[in-house]
């Protein structure tokens, strides 16, 4: 399912240096076309249908057109992030839609501390099995 | 972007640095959090990713489970399933050392937010408190993952702070030391968003890349060649920067070629896990139950209750081979089975988890189904086996040669620095390690987090230790930039970019690497068949092509970009042929077949094979290395 992006709907990302679809897409495939201020998939052949840039379009210029060698024409699957939870309508090629919400994560954006409260570990146990985490514990091991 | 003209003559930074991490996926964020922990305040840790932190490597759109959460069981017991499913061959010091650490990394994702499905009764409970997840299998558990990376990259992220991470540069190779042999040195690469050429000095190095996408031709070959199973951006960097190092492989021989849902390749495991659907024939026929038999000539791995996944394939590739495929995913079945206990909230609940399973992971499949009007409670889906994937962290164990953990390891197994390759200072995790599969997502980051810590160590036993190199800055770019060169030198002589006699462009060079691999090294050409000739020509051709590689030619940074992934991958795929060639046996029967040596064989090749370039000269030499078990199998 290659992304596409409609031309009406992108601006380009208003010309910032980096668009959100070229900044995200882990590929490498969005591409801004400067005379038009328009983004497009360069290599659609590529895409992995990851929806990384659909999700982050500001614009929700981004869908996906299913792999045209593979799937019949018609369907559309259509996400909304939001900051803690994803909504999903996913349109079959016969009319029927289905819609679904799932939560996508209990904390803020942002507000991960991966140290907090964690112990500080001691340099002597370095070579020792066991994470900064895992301070004062000794971890299984298997006789030799 | 890159002015036209000033395109071949790119600025160099250079960038010294204590540790380098190679790459930005669930090993290398796994690395920098524990890294920055233990590290002196005055070591500096750099991170260094061709994409997005948010969104890189395999884990980009998400997961629906984390396969490996050991909660109460026995890290010996995950050592025995790992070691059964992959035909007997694996380091048991290794999985046992993952095993022991991983639920730390599961728990953490959880406390930064990554959503647990926990059983009734036990919900908002964290798994730290005994919280009880909800199981598909023994070893695996369901989360909501749409946002899985986005939440360990920001813990990534946070460690190591901005400033110290270099995203969109794409790492194209590792150089040694000029002064102490066998020693790495620096890693060399470029931006794909501006002219800039990069060189990272680094005392101790971890390349954790990923496994290898799009070396086999795929299934589809138009439009559906990106929605290959396991990630199509990685390119086998790991294995091919180590190994041009000189760094020892293992089990290159082996691979992965998952049977899922067909075309789209959504995922099967919680259908046949938490759903309970049973695959079938066209007619009808459980080939599970049918084809018992087949599994008794490979005891003890086909005999044991889960019996090893290339078996599973290898009875299934039976009935499509004799025709009677399609081979279905009975849903409707399942779902109907399901649902005889359940009220009507409960079966919409239950068919909103089928529809996650997809849009958590493998949103494409959700696409076919919505494209096919394909609604599993009312028709049965497709099942395919894919082209092969090489890999170390799911369920294969393709990769690199490491130093084990030292409480563990007999001392063959070992030499000092957990996580090491046979090249100093240069460590891998994740896919990256060979012999231990069955990492997955929270195993790939817990073996991140034990490789940084030798990674610290070693820093510190060098504290004074200062790369140097042989090549000058401006011979290094002048290797990397030239693909770029060949486009400027040579694309006005014709009218036709895409054709020229001079050279070759990356889209070409991988459609023959493609064409190379499927049709002489077990592709899906010939049913994963291969024979001693097969690969003899194989090699032969893909010398010729290994050679052109010096032809390929880039007009613009993506397709520099292209040129070097599909350079990694021909050295990878060198590596996959040349073990190949070596073991005299077909171990993975359902993966790959050698006609030439159609059956298993115990007595002479339960040993890991184990091979290495030399850096000097280039050549390949693989061996045989005894095998051992540390856990004694059932
Ligand atoms: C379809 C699919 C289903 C899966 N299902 C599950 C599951 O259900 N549960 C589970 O726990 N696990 C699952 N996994 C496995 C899990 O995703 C992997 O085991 C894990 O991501 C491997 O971690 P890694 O760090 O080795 O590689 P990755 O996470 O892939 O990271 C590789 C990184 O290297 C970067 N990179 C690559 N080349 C270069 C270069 N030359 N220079 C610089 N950077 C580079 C990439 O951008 C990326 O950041 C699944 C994976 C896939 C693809
Ligand atoms: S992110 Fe959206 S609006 Fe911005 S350039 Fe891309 S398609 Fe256009
Ligand atoms: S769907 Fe994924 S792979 Fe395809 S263009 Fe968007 S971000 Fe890139």
């Amino acid at each position: 399912m290659p992304s596409f992006v409609y031309t009406e709907k992108c601006d380009g990302c208003k010309g910032q240096d980096k668009t959100a679809c070229m900044y995200i897409c882990p590929h490498d495939l969005m591409m801004l076309d400067k005379g038009k201020m328009k983004a497009y998939n360069q290599e659609p052949e590529q895409c992995w249908e990851c929806y990384s840039c659909v999700k982050i379009c500001p614009q929700q210029a981004i869908e996906v057109r299913a792999y045209a060698d593979i799937v019949p024409m018609g369907g559309a699957v259509i996400p909304l992030r939001g900051s803690d939870s994803i909504m999903w309508t996913v349109k079959f090629r016969n009319g029927q839609v289905k819609r679904f919400k799932f939560p996508t994560r209990t904390t803020a954006e942002g507000s991960v501390d991966p140290y907090k409260g964690k112990p500080e570990p001691k340099l002597e146990d370095l070579t020792k099995p066991g994470f900064f985490t895992h301070a004062g514990q000794t971890l299984p091991t298997l006789k030799k | 972007m890159a002015e036209k003209g000033t395109f071949g003559n790119p600025e160099v930074v250079e960038i010294e640095t204590d540790l380098l991490i190679i790459g930005g996926g669930m090993a290398a964020c796994g690395a920098a959090v524990e890294a920055k922990r233990w590290a002196p305040k005055d070591m500096k840790i750099t991170l260094v990713d061709k994409a997005a932190l948010d969104r890189s490597g395999a884990v980009a759109q998400g997961l629906s489970a984390i396969n490996t959460y050991l909660g109460e069981n026995d890290p010996a017991d995950y050592v025995k399933m790992v070691a059964n499913d992959l035909m007997g061959i694996t380091r048991d010091d290794l999985v046992y050392d993952v095993g022991r650490h991983v639920d730390d990394s599961v728990q953490l994702f959880e406390e930064w937010g990554l959503p647990v499905w926990k059983q009734p009764g036990d919900e908002g409970k964290s798994l730290k408190d005994g919280g009880k997840p909800v199981r598909s299998g023994k070893w695996q558990i369901m989360i909501n993952g749409e946002s899985y990376k986005v939440v360990v990259a920001e813990a990534a992220k946070k460690a190591l702070g901005m400033e110290n991470i270099y995203e969109r540069v794409f790492i194209v190779k590792l150089v040694l030391d000029a002064k102490n042999d066998n020693q790495i040195a620096a890693a060399v690469g470029f931006s794909t968003r501006e002219h800039k050429l990069y060189i990272f000095k680094a005392k101790a190095m971890l390349n954790v890349c990923g496994g290898a996408v799009n070396v086999f031709r795929t299934r589809s070959v138009a439009e559906g060649m990106g929605r290959a199973w396991y990630p199509v951006w990685n390119a086998g960097s790991t294995y091919a920067m180590a190994a041009e190092v000189g760094a020892e492989l293992t089990m290159m021989e082996n691979r992965f070629v998952p049977a899922r849902f067909k075309d789209g390749y959504g995922p099967v495991g919680a259908w046949f896990l938490l759903f309970k659907a049973k695959a079938a024939n066209a007619l009808g026929e459980n080939y599970m139950e049918k084809n018992a038999d087949m599994l008794k000539e490979y005891p003890p791995y086909g005999l044991s209750k889960v019996p090893a996944t290339c078996l599973r394939n290898h009875l299934m590739l039976k009935e499509m081979k004799e025709g009677r495929g399609p081979i279905y995913m009975d849903t409707v079945a399942a779902m109907a089975n399901l649902s005889k206990t359940m009220d009507a909230k409960q079966v919409k609940h239950l068919e909103a988890e089928a529809w996650e399973d997809f849009l958590d992971m493998c949103i494409g499949q959700a696409g076919l189904w919505a494209g096919m009007n394909i609604q599993p409670e009312k028709s049965p889906s497709e099942l395919m086996p894919t082209e092969p994937y090489l890999l170390g962290s799911h369920s294969g164990c393709a990769g690199i040669w490491v130093s084990g953990p030292e409480d563990i390891a007999p001392k063959e197994w070992q030499w000092g620095y957990r996580s090491m390759t046979t090249v100093n200072g240069l460590f891998t995790a994740g896919d990256g390690v060979g012999a231990s599969g069955h990492k997955f997502s929270s195993g790939s980051h817990a073996e991140g987090r034990i490789a940084a810590k030798a990674m610290i160590k070693f820093a510190l036993d060098h504290k004074d230790h200062k790369p140097s190199l042989a090549k000058s800055t401006a011979e290094l770019a002048e290797e990397i930039y030239l693909p770029v060169r060949n486009w400027l030198a040579n694309n006005s002589l014709t009218t036709a970019p895409d054709i020229n006699p001079n050279y070759i462009r990356p889209k070409m060079l991988q459609a023959r690497l493609q064409k190379i691999m499927d049709e002489y090294v077990a592709g899906v050409a010939t049913w994963y068949v291969t024979s001693e000739k097969m690969l003899e020509r194989g090699l032969e051709l893909l010398t010729m092509l290994k050679e052109d590689s010096k032809k390929m030619a880039a007009s613009d940074l993506h397709e520099l970009l292209r040129a070097w992934e599909n350079y990694h991958r021909i050295v990878t795929a060198e590596a996959h042929l040349r073990h190949t060639q070596f073991r005299k046996e077909t171990r993975y029967p359902g993966f790959t077949y050698n006609a030439t040596y159609p059956k298993l064989d115990e007595e002479n090749w339960k040993c890991f094979v184990n091979s290495r370039i030399d850096p000097k000269t280039g050549e390949w030499t693989c061996k045989k290395v005894p095998h051992i078990d540390l856990v004694p199998k059932g």
